[in-house]
């Protein structure tokens, strides 16, 4: 089936598998590697990413249900060949090891940030990750990173 | 029953209109519903889930928002738990607001629905406690037309709800009125399944001790307490439990749990 969709603010059309999930179409349909498959459950977050703004595992969006919205993914937070103060801040702060956690959090932590006109306290930063798992860092330079580009 | 087929060959209708998914869904019964997908995809996701159609009911207005008449607050079944987490949200519906806090993680809780949490009619779902100590009626629809159901009498067995064929979840009202709170105990303060939940409400001013809680039983359960003897209510809960030993925690554990929990929201709410 076909879809139309908005992916990092250019308007797309798909031929996808109808039990494809979005992970599966910005993968596989638009090469968009980026977002990550762990767990295809919705657990490790992995795989996150914007829809209209809200911050989704898109292995849990049927790609069908992507027809007509806007999806950003960790392509498009910043503009090519710049970072988002995110991205920024992860390499700044040791946020980064092995890397495979790092798109949805950014994305994730992107989204938090966004909706935030104060500086959060660690405790709301994990909360609204909570959703990220991180085999690798340990999460307390993450914190520091997202604590970090909240100053900005 | 559930027809098999090739991924290649599900139908996935997006109707948007309520008229036209009931229309839709009595033409195609066979159809799977899916509104948020944070627990239907994981069966797509690995197989487990091939249906012949889908019918995507994320796009209905019908089903968005929710709206207060006097005490009685009605919820559309798209209300997402992000939406019960707002501030409106958590002055009215406080248990439920503190429920909605409880799922998942941000990602599952900006797409998940209460008519997802109704519809999977688990005993674990973290709405239902709190929708059950407000004497939540949930609203069906069909293109027969809409009836009424007591949640109580719509969670019939571990996801085992109601619903009739063709009929969808259009809402659900709750009353509000007097202090409540929701309680949850899981290996981790995000992303659990529970192993057991509370929600309490007291309302002195009309004689109200009430809980409900879940993953104690094959539905979530209410009891009634005598608001004057509150010191009495954390037995009588643990009492009505009728938990099981399972992967996530023995019966014994769920049973203790219940009585600190009800121990814990009485002090809470004083």
């Amino acid at each position: 089936m076909r879809i139309n969709l908005v992916v990092n603010g250019t308007a797309r059309s798909v031929e996808i598998e109808p039990t494809a999930s979005l992970l599966t179409v910005l993968r596989e349909n638009l090469s968009l590697l980026g977002s990550k498959n762990a767990c295809e459950q919705g657990e490790c977050g992995s795989c996150s990413v914007q829809i209209d703004g809200k911050v989704v595992c898109s292995c849990l969006v049927l790609g069908a249900q992507a027809d007509g919205h806007e999806i950003l993914t960790v392509e498009g937070l910043a503009p090519a060949g710049q970072l988002h103060p995110v991205q920024e801040a992860f390499i700044e702060h040791g946020a980064v090891q092995c890397g495979f956690c790092t798109p949805g959090l950014v994305v994730a932590a992107a989204s938090f940030l966004d909706r935030r006109n104060s500086i959060p306290e660690d405790d709301e930063i994990r909360e609204a990750l909570s959703g990220n798992l991180c085999r690798c860092t340990g999460y307390g330079t993450i914190i520091k990173a997202v604590k970090a580009a909240a100053e900005r | 029953m559930q027809q098999s087929s090739i991924a290649s060959e599900m139908e996935v209708f997006t109707p948007r209109s309520l008229d036209e998914a009931l229309r839709i869904y009595a033409d195609r019964p066979d159809a799977v519903v899916i509104a948020g997908g944070t627990d239907l995809m994981v069966q797509v996701n690995f197989n487990r889930l091939r249906p012949a159609a889908m019918l995507n009911i994320a796009e209905l207005p019908e089903l968005r928002g929710w709206s207060v008449d006097g005490a009685t607050i009605r919820l559309g079944s798209a209300v997402t738990f992000t939406e019960l987490m707002e501030p409106a949200a958590a002055r009215l519906m406080p248990a439920l607001s503190e429920a909605a806090r409880t799922i998942g993680s941000l990602q599952i809780r900006n797409i998940g629905t209460l008519g997802g949490n109704l519809g999977t009619a688990s005993p674990a779902g973290d709405a239902l406690p709190a929708l059950l100590v407000n004497e939540a009626i949930v609203e069906l629809v069909s293109l027969h037309g809409r009836r009424s159901v007591p949640l109580r009498s719509f969670l019939l067995g571990p996801k085992k709800n109601a619903l009739a064929a063709s009929e969808l979840i259009a809402a659900v009202t709750l009353q509000t009125g007097g202090r409540q709170t929701f309680l949850k105990i899981g290996p981790r303060n995000a992303m659990v399944i529970s192993v057991a939940s509370l929600a309490l409400r007291r309302d002195k001013s009309r004689g109200i001790l009430r809980a409900a809680f879940g993953s104690a039983g094959p539905v979530p359960i209410l009891v009634d307490g005598d608001p004057d003897v509150p010191e009495d209510f954390p037995e009588k809960v643990a009492a009505a439990a009728s938990p099981i030993d399972d992967v996530r925690g023995t019966a014994a554990y769920r049973r203790h749990a219940l009585a600190v929990m009800t121990r814990r929201a009485l002090s809470r709410l004083n």
